[in-house]
């Protein structure tokens, strides 16, 4: 069955096709001059390139003249796994705030460098032969430059500092604002006025520092949101629609709309949200609700994404599920939003408290100033210069800085994050609430005791299995490293898969198809909660026990993250019998079994009124409203969209290391914050008095500025080690 | 100081001149990657995509 790519195609000018796809496994450079050669080679295809920075290729093609698949099969030839993505409209909206920012950038710093010139000559003219007509003159160039540069490249704080006020709120951008609107205005004004100094470039050189802050920050969420955007198209999830009453075709899960049907095989994850129309199977729904035993599906039987069909095919309405386990979730889902307080970022408790201080700090020196006798003129000009010497270019960098340091930290370490505040709300965590299956355990069941058995009964298992698709098989084939199917090998519906090499028959499958019955009772003795499959050679017989197994790390990092005092609880969905051993084997006494969501919820919101920060790690449908609840929320990749949209971060690969590690970083970066946000304060507290008394000239403001942003900044850049204190 | 007439316009011009050579690298996609650029410099193939004729030949050597 050929694969129905015509989604993701876009049709350009010219009769060319264009598709982009994200790759998996590009490593240096050598790879992206392999993959453009060998694409361009594929005839018809007139453009191959790699981005090496967003691990994707587009290709273009003369449209109609190739098959997309060629282009995938081409890249799987070389070692690469590919597949088309479609940009999701947030990706797009944050690559084109980017190019703003950049462009805000280039333009700020164009007039950064320029106004500086003027302004260096006009301070060694304080000290040498400079006219008044020339000081002023070179005033006027500075104007020139800076107020259509800042009109241009303020546009970012203006706007964020408006649409603050709007709400009633005070953000840092409003006093940034207030600062850049005053320095300007009052630099105009003394330039009228022949007056000797104006601060056209602490202006301009505030909007250009906050700028790259910015940039950065900006850049580095955009760069996770590729990586997740990679990582789901990469899953290629697609699904088998009815085109016709008879007519089938694999298409991917995007093209699927309510109402369409679809066929899901036996082995196959149900990629849909549905009722069942025809057909009998059992499911398994551990990604779901976290419950491990198979649950019988029938007609009438809602059933969901992620779910696993075991042994029957079936047929599936899509989206026509009511009353159904999903509404119910999706019912809890919106009011643990709605009830979910906004968390007040540090930045803007900052802000909160600062704007205020600086503000009548200026306003007093205006007065102290006026009643001792001073000029309105001279308190004025004394005044904005607190304003612009306070100006929170330091404060403006002080958190971005530490959190883009902090972001590629976890980036390395294996966490996406989905939220800009998840930072600090990891680190004000002091409990840890897991759920069991695929979060604790890893999403695929294995095979227990795989070193047990000789490895040539191992091996020739595992390429009998592969001629199934049964979960059991297909764990035993993981299990050996399986590749080379037997030749001849029948699978009997139900049974097993059986076949002769040698004139010795093998079989593959049920306890009682291969005639070991009594090893499967010994074995299910010894492993009460594992699933069994067993194989036949001639007259011996194997069993295998194949059950959900901890990530290989589990225990070491629930021992050291209780170690670190963090309370540790597990809440499952599973029954008890299946919770209890892996409670133990971690050591974490607080555990419940067969939790439906809403008691998920309960238990989050009754840790949290008892005044504990949870943090909520799952994967299944039934823990996305407890993620939503819990202050702060992980989950795993393997998770299912619902949960992974509700989670604050997310985390790659087969270990339990990167939430621990996530803890660390998270902890660490606050701690910068702060420190940042102290030197901050420090800065001031010398620049102010300095200022209040009228000595903040713009040779001393400029010096203070950069001097305060590249101490926050290098303070911000400790927050990058990913290990260690 | 008459010289100021023309080094200001100048320096200014030359600035803008960066300027605009920067906007129009970033309006034609060069930062988009930034990391395969780095890549691409010291890569040792030829950039353009060679006609579909030649490929299978020996370069002719050089004179």
């Amino acid at each position: 069955m050929t694969r129905d790519y015509s989604h993701f195609i876009r049709h350009l000018d010219g009769g060319r096709a264009r598709m982009e796809l994200a790759v998996d496994g590009i490593t240096c450079g050598g790879c992206m001059s392999r993959i453009e050669r060998s694409l361009r080679a594929v005839p018809h295809v007139t453009h191959a390139r790699v981005n090496f920075a967003d691990r994707r290729v587009a290709v273009e093609w003369v449209d109609g003249a190739l098959d997309p698949e060629r282009v995938i099969d081409r890249l799987a030839e070389l070692g690469y796994r590919a597949h088309p993505f479609e940009v999701a409209r947030a990706e797009d909206e944050s690559a084109r705030e980017a190019r703003l920012l950049l462009r805000c950038l280039a333009v700020a710093a164009f007039a950064a460098m320029n106004i500086m010139l003027l302004s260096v000559s006009v301070w060694s003219g304080h000290v040498t032969d400079m006219t008044p007509e020339q000081r002023d003159f070179f005033h006027w160039l500075s104007a020139l430059i800076a107020l259509p540069a800042a009109a241009y490249a303020g546009r970012p704080f203006f706007r964020s500092a408006l649409g603050a006020l709007r709400q009633g709120r005070l953000n840092m951008d409003v006093p940034i604002t207030v600062g850049i609107v005053l320095a300007l205005g009052m630099s105009v004004v003394e330039t009228l006025n022949h007056a000797p100094h104006a601060y056209f470039d602490s202006a301009v050189m505030l909007i250009a520092f906050l700028l790259a802050g910015r940039f950065l920050d900006q850049n580095m969420r955009r760069r996770t949101q590729t990586a997740a955007a990679n990582l789901a198209a990469l899953k290629a999830e697609t699904a088998v629609k009815f085109v016709s009453a008879e007519e089938i075709r694999e298409v991917p899960i995007e093209a699927i709309r309510p109402g369409d049907l679809v066929l899901v095989r036996p082995g196959e994850r149900i990629a849909v949200d549905g009722v069942v129309v025809e057909g009998r199977s059992d499911v398994d729904q551990s990604l779901v609700t976290g419950e491990t035993a198979h649950v019988a599906a029938a007609k009438g039987t809602p059933v969901y994404a992620g779910t696993l069909n075991v042994s029957g095919t079936l047929r599936v309405r899509v989206g026509a599920a009511r009353g159904t386990l999903l509404d119910e979730i999706m019912r809890l889902l919106d009011r643990a939003t709605e009830a979910r307080t906004r968390y007040l970022r540090l930045s803007d408790r900052a802000s909160q408290l600062y704007a205020p201080v600086v503000h009548l700090t200026a306003l007093f020196t205006l007065l102290g100033w006026a009643a001792a006798g001073a000029s309105w003129h001279d308190a004025i000009v004394t005044a904005i210069a607190v304003l612009i010497i306070t100006c929170p270019c330091a404060l403006g960098l002080a958190i971005p800085a530490v959190q883009v340091v902090a972001s590629g930290a976890l980036f390395r370490a294996g966490i996406l994050l989905n939220a800009g505040d998840a930072i600090e709300r990891l680190a004000d965590a002091d409990t840890i609430v897991f759920d069991k299956t695929g979060t604790l355990t890893l999403p695929e069941p294995a095979v227990v005791n795989a070193t047990e058995v000789p490895a040539d009964v191992l091996a020739l298992a595992g390429r009998l299995a592969l001629s199934s698709r049964h979960p059991l098989a297909a764990a035993l084939a993981r299990a050996a490293n399986a590749t080379a199917p037997i030749d001849g090998a029948i699978e009997q519906p139900g049974e097993g898969v059986q076949a002769t090499i040698d004139g010795v028959s093998v079989r593959l499958g049920k306890p009682s198809f291969c005639g070991a019955l009594a090893e499967a009772a010994a074995m299910a003795a010894a492993t009460p909660d594992a699933s069994l499959i067993a194989f036949a050679r001639g007259q011996t017989r194997h069993v295998f026990a194949v059950r959900q197994q901890l990530r290989a790390d589990a225990t070491a990092v629930v021992a050291d993250l209780q170690a670190q005092g963090y309370r540790v609880e597990i809440l499952s969905g599973d029954r008890a019998s299946a919770v209890e051993p892996i409670a133990r084997a971690l050591g974490v006494a607080a555990h419940r079994a067969g939790v439906t969501p809403a008691e998920k919820i309960a238990r989050v919101a009754e840790l949290r009124q008892q005044g504990r920060n949870v943090v909520m790690v799952g994967d299944g449908l039934n823990d996305a409203p407890a993620l939503a609840a819990a202050n702060v929320s992980i989950s795993p990749v393997t998770a299912v969209h619902l949960t992974q949209a509700a989670a604050d971060a997310v985390f790659l690969g087969q270990q339990l290391a990167p939430v621990a590690a996530a803890l660390v970083i998270a902890r660490r970066a606050k701690r910068i914050m702060r420190e940042n946000l102290w030197l901050a304060v420090v800065y001031n507290a010398i620049a102010v008095p300095v200022a209040i008394l009228g000595y903040a000239t713009p040779l001393i403001a400029a010096l203070a500025m950069s001097g305060s942003s590249i101490l926050v900044t290098a303070n911000a850049l400790r927050a990058h080690a990913s290990k260690g204190t | 100081m008459e010289v100021l007439i023309y080094l200001v316009p100048l320096a200014l011009g030359l600035g803008l001149v960066g300027l605009a050579a920067f906007m129009w690298a970033l309006k034609s996609g060069q930062f988009e990657d930034l990391d395969g650029a780095a890549w691409r410099a010291i890569g040792d193939e030829d950039e353009a995509p060679r006609p579909p004729t030649d490929g299978d030949g020996p370069r002719a050597p050089p004179h």
